[in-house]
Order: structure tokens, then C-alpha cells, then sequence
């Protein structure tokens, strides 16, 4: 028994080593070249090749990171790590130092964020409309409204049934922006449901209600065919879903990569970038998902 | 930050402990009866039985969860109840996932002196109700962790609550399922101290049982 310990501390202990060794020659070699990109040049791999994404489910999980990053990893070098939360995590994380910028949906955190100094700036460079997702026989009369304000309002006259995040996120801030101050009380109001969960859950929890909810388009599409539910409003202004990237503030922050976090937002707001995203979704969906902000 | 929440934090914990009490009233009523009839009989096929509980102790709880809520789904065979996202479903989904544990450990337990004790009632010439007393009597210490082990587990359970569940607010939100939020709303030191408050909770439920099975040794 103890020599079987012993042996698996050894073991342990190798391996730990080598870890070290690993990233040591990592630093040791900063200008190692990769392979070469598609045009025939050398990519050179920059001095600290990792970058560290804070970002929101709906950028993530909607399939649009995971489509533009090969792209981008190819074009600079860089490897990009994501981490995907609500806002208020995605958030949260940054400010706690886990990461290199961040890449969100909920403008007055986002302010907070550069106000309290975790920020450089705040960069809006793309977005989406906002959809308001029912069960297709549209028990509260929402179709023809002009915008979300109205329809929320009609959703709470008829008492049906109605979906919130609840979780903090830029969804869900959205959300109660368009409430105001008539956001109703989950307890007292037992139409509205509070569900304290990601995007998907709650279209989940809706389409087993018969219930209404406020959703990214893109997590939307993404889910439609295992939903019973239909969009019944989209495009109104209030629903307009802006995009920012922010680059964290290597003054207050310890150990951000700068130099990967501006490559990012320079690569994301070029021309390359631009064009990959204008035609995010149109193959699978029809129509494009993400629109950049005309500058 | 806690003080804020008061009210919603005492229907949280209100509904923790409603859930965990029938969880585990129903998972080790079962648990205990079938586990105590496993224990004191030798049969053909008791290995297989062992091996099967033995392998469900291992039953993930979100996939627990996953069962229940194709079982409770608006489509699912019992659809019709409207059951989902209710705090019967979430005890139905912790029960699937506890009894087979209580089943285990309490044949293990009774298996390790039921031939003794019966040995002893036997010469003592007891009836058979109290040949059975006898023999709990006798394991009251291990059963009362049996029992603590279910409470455990499903005090301390997210993933299958969290799926049929749902986390309602004023509805089905738990203390598991709020630390879970507040994870992912950023407010990790909130969550934290919520996980403080559910031990606590825990501390307290396992003084009392200790307190009970003391009582009764009198």
C-alpha cells in the first residue's frame, strides 16, 4: 500500500513538473513560428498566444464564436479560450481577473464595468433583435403590436403565462427595461414566472407552460425544432440588442494580455470579421442573426 | 446582502426542507422496508439485486432528472397531471435517485447481524414482530445514518430539481438551485453564503436526529 502511494506521488509530482516545463518553454520561445496560412505566409505566434473571452450564451452558444474564431486563431496566432455565462457572470468574472476583455449585451453593466475602472472602453460593434416567443394560437393578442412595452402589457392583462430569466443576464435586463416600472411581482403575480436560468431552459419552461418569453433570436432558431412555440413579435425598437466588446484594464487587473485582448477587438471589428458575421445564419436559417452597427 | 432577501430566503429554506423531508420519508420508507427484507433473506439472485442498486447509487442525478422530466413533459405518458415544475416532481425525481441508495446500504447493514440476532430472538423465543423489532433495535445506529445519508443527498441535490424543477422563483427555487443562480448571476460571495446557511441547516437537522435515536435508546 505504501509503495503504491508512493509511487503515486511520484507520479503526481512528474507530471506537475512537466506541466511547469511545458509553459516555461512556452515563454522561453515567444517568436516560434506556426504553420503557414492559407495565403502562404507564416502566422508568427505572438509573445503570450492566449486570450481569455468572458462572454454571454447567446454569442456562444449560438454558434457565432465557435464559427469566427478558427478565422481568427488563423489570422494572428492567437488561441482563444471562452467562457460563456449570463452577463452578470460573464461580468463578474472579468472583474475577478479571469479575463482578457469581454464580450456582452447589457449597456448600463457595461458602463458600470468601464466607470469602475475594470474597463478600458466600451466598443459597440454589432446587433440583434430581440423576439418575443409564444405558443402560435397567441392567447394574449400580441401579433399585431407596435412594440414590446405593448405586448408585455398585454401578456400581463390576459394573465397568461410569461417566462422571465430572472438570472441577470443582458436578456434579462433587457427585459426589465421593457417592463419599466410595471415589472410585475413574482410572487404576488403567479402568471409570471421567474425562472432564475439560462436562454434555453426558459424556452423549454415556455413551450411546456404554453408561455411567453423574451429571447435572443439566435438561441431561438437554434432550439425552434424541439419548441411548440412560434415568434409572434420582432423588430420592435425597443427590442434592438447592442453588442460591446471591452477590453479589461490591465491598471487594475493583473496579468491581462493587452496585446491579444486589442488583436481581438481590432480582427472582430475589421473588415475580415465584418463580413463573416453578415452572413452568420443566412445558410441555416434564412436570414442573418447578427448585423454590425454602422459606425 | 442577506438580511435584504429575508422573506424570499425563508421561502427558499421552507421549501428546501419540504422537499428534503418527503424525499426522504418516502425514498427511506421504501428503501428501508425492501432493504431490510433483501438483508435478512438469502436467495437466489440476491447478488443481482445488490449489483443493480449498487450500480443505480451511481445514477447521475441530472439524469434522475432527465427520466422524470420525459416521464412529466407536456408530451410525456404523464403529461396529463401537469405536474412538472412542482415540488412533487422534484421530490418524485429525488426519490428515483435515493431509494436505490437506501436499499443498498440498509441491506448491507442488516445482512452484516440479521442471522445472529435471529440466532439470539430464536433462543429467546420472540414472536416475529418482535424478532424484527429487535433486530432494528439492534442497528438503530446505522440506520440512522442511512437515513442522514438520504437526507444528504437530497438537501444537497441540484441537477435533477434544477431540470424538473425549474428554479421557479416563490415556487420551486431551493437553497441548491438559488447558489446555483446567484454562481451565475456573478454573485459568488452571495453564493457562498448561502451554502454556509444550508450547512448550517444540515448541522442542525443532523443534531436533532442524533438527539431522537438517543432518545429512544432509553
Amino acid at each position: 500500500m505504501k509503495k503504491l502511494l508512493a509511487v503515486l506521488l511520484a507520479l503526481t509530482m512528474l507530471f506537475a513538473f512537466a506541466a511547469c516545463g511545458g509553459e516555461k518553454t512556452n515563454t522561453d520561445l515567444p517568436e516560434q513560428t506556426t504553420g503557414a496560412a492559407d495565403d502562404g505566409t507564416t502566422v508568427k505566434t505572438p509573445a503570450n498566444p492566449t486570450i481569455r473571452i468572458s462572454t454571454t450564451t447567446s454569442v456562444n452558444d449560438s454558434g457565432l464564436l465557435p464559427y469566427l474564431l478558427p478565422a481568427f486563431e488563423k489570422a494572428t496566432g492567437y488561441t482563444v479560450e471562452v467562457q460563456s455565462a449570463g452577463t452578470g457572470a460573464a461580468i463578474q468574472k472579468a472583474k475577478d481577473g479571469n479575463a482578457d476583455l469581454i464580450l456582452v449585451h447589457a449597456k448600463a453593466s457595461e458602463e458600470e464595468f468601464v466607470n469602475e475602472g475594470y474597463g478600458v472602453e466600451r466598443i459597440p460593434f454589432m446587433y440583434n433583435y430581440f423576439v418575443i416567443v409564444g405558443p402560435a394560437d397567441d392567447p394574449a393578442g400580441i401579433k399585431d403590436c407596435e412594440n414590446a412595452a405593448e405586448a408585455f402589457a398585454k401578456i400581463a392583462d390576459a394573465e397568461e403565462s410569461f417566462i422571465s430569466r430572472g438570472d441577470e443576464s443582458g436578456t434579462h435586463k433587457a427585459e426589465l427595461k421593457i417592463w419599466g416600472e410595471d415589472v410585475p411581482d413574482a410572487e404576488a403575480d403567479k402568471w409570471y414566472i421567474n425562472a432564475g436560468k439560462g436562454m434555453g431552459a426558459c424556452l423549454s419552461m415556455a413551450d411546456q407552460m404554453k408561455g411567453y418569453c423574451l429571447t435572443d433570436k439566435a438561441t431561438f432558431l437554434s432550439m425552434k425544432d424541439e419548441l411548440g412555440l412560434e415568434i409572434l413579435l420582432e423588430k420592435g425598437e425597443d427590442m434592438k440588442n447592442t453588442y460591446s466588446l471591452i477590453e479589461c484594464n490591465p491598471e487594475k487587473l493583473a496579468d491581462i494580455n493587452t496585446e491579444g485582448a486589442k488583436a481581438f477587438i481590432e480582427w472582430m471589428t475589421g473588415d475580415d470579421a465584418s463580413a463573416l458575421i453578415a452572413e452568420y445564419g443566412k445558410e441555416q436559417y434564412g436570414a442573418a442573426l447578427f448585423y454590425l452597427l454602422e459606425e | 446582502m442577506l438580511l435584504s432577501m429575508d422573506r424570499e430566503l425563508l421561502h427558499i429554506i421552507g421549501v428546501t426542507l419540504r422537499m428534503s423531508f418527503f424525499s426522504t420519508l418516502i425514498s427511506c420508507t421504501l428503501g428501508i422496508t425492501l432493504g431490510v427484507l433483501i438483508g435478512q433473506k438469502s436467495f437466489k439472485g440476491k447478488r443481482t439485486v445488490n449489483k443493480i442498486t449498487g450500480t443505480l447509487m451511481g445514477l447521475p442525478p441530472v439524469v434522475a432528472g432527465l427520466i422524470v422530466y420525459m416521464l412529466f413533459t407536456r408530451y410525456g405518458v404523464f403529461g396529463e397531471l401537469k405536474l412538472l415544475f412542482t415540488v412533487e416532481v422534484m421530490v418524485i425525481a429525488q426519490c428515483l435517485l435515493i431509494t436505490p441508495v437506501v436499499i443498498n446500504l440498509t441491506q448491507s447493514v442488516i445482512s452484516s447481524n440479521a442471522a445472529i440476532i435471529r440466532e439470539t430472538a430464536v433462543g429467546l423465543n420472540f414472536t416475529a414482530a418482535k424478532r424484527l423489532r429487535l433486530l432494528l433495535n439492534e442497528n438503530r445506529q446505522a440506520l440512522l445514518s442511512v437515513v442522514l445519508n438520504a437526507f444528504g443527498r437530497s438537501i444537497a441535490e441540484v441537477g435533477a430539481v434544477s431540470l424538473v424543477g425549474g428554479n421557479i422563483q416563490w415556487k420551486t427555487r431551493v437553497m441548491t438551485t438559488a447558489i446555483m443562480l446567484e454562481t451565475n448571476k456573478g454573485n459568488f460571495s452571495f453564493a457562498l453564503a448561502l451554502g454556509i446557511i444550508l450547512l448550517v441547516i444540515s448541522l442542525i437537522v443532523n443534531i436533532i436526529a442524533n438527539l431522537l435515536v438517543k432518545e429512544e435508546k432509553r
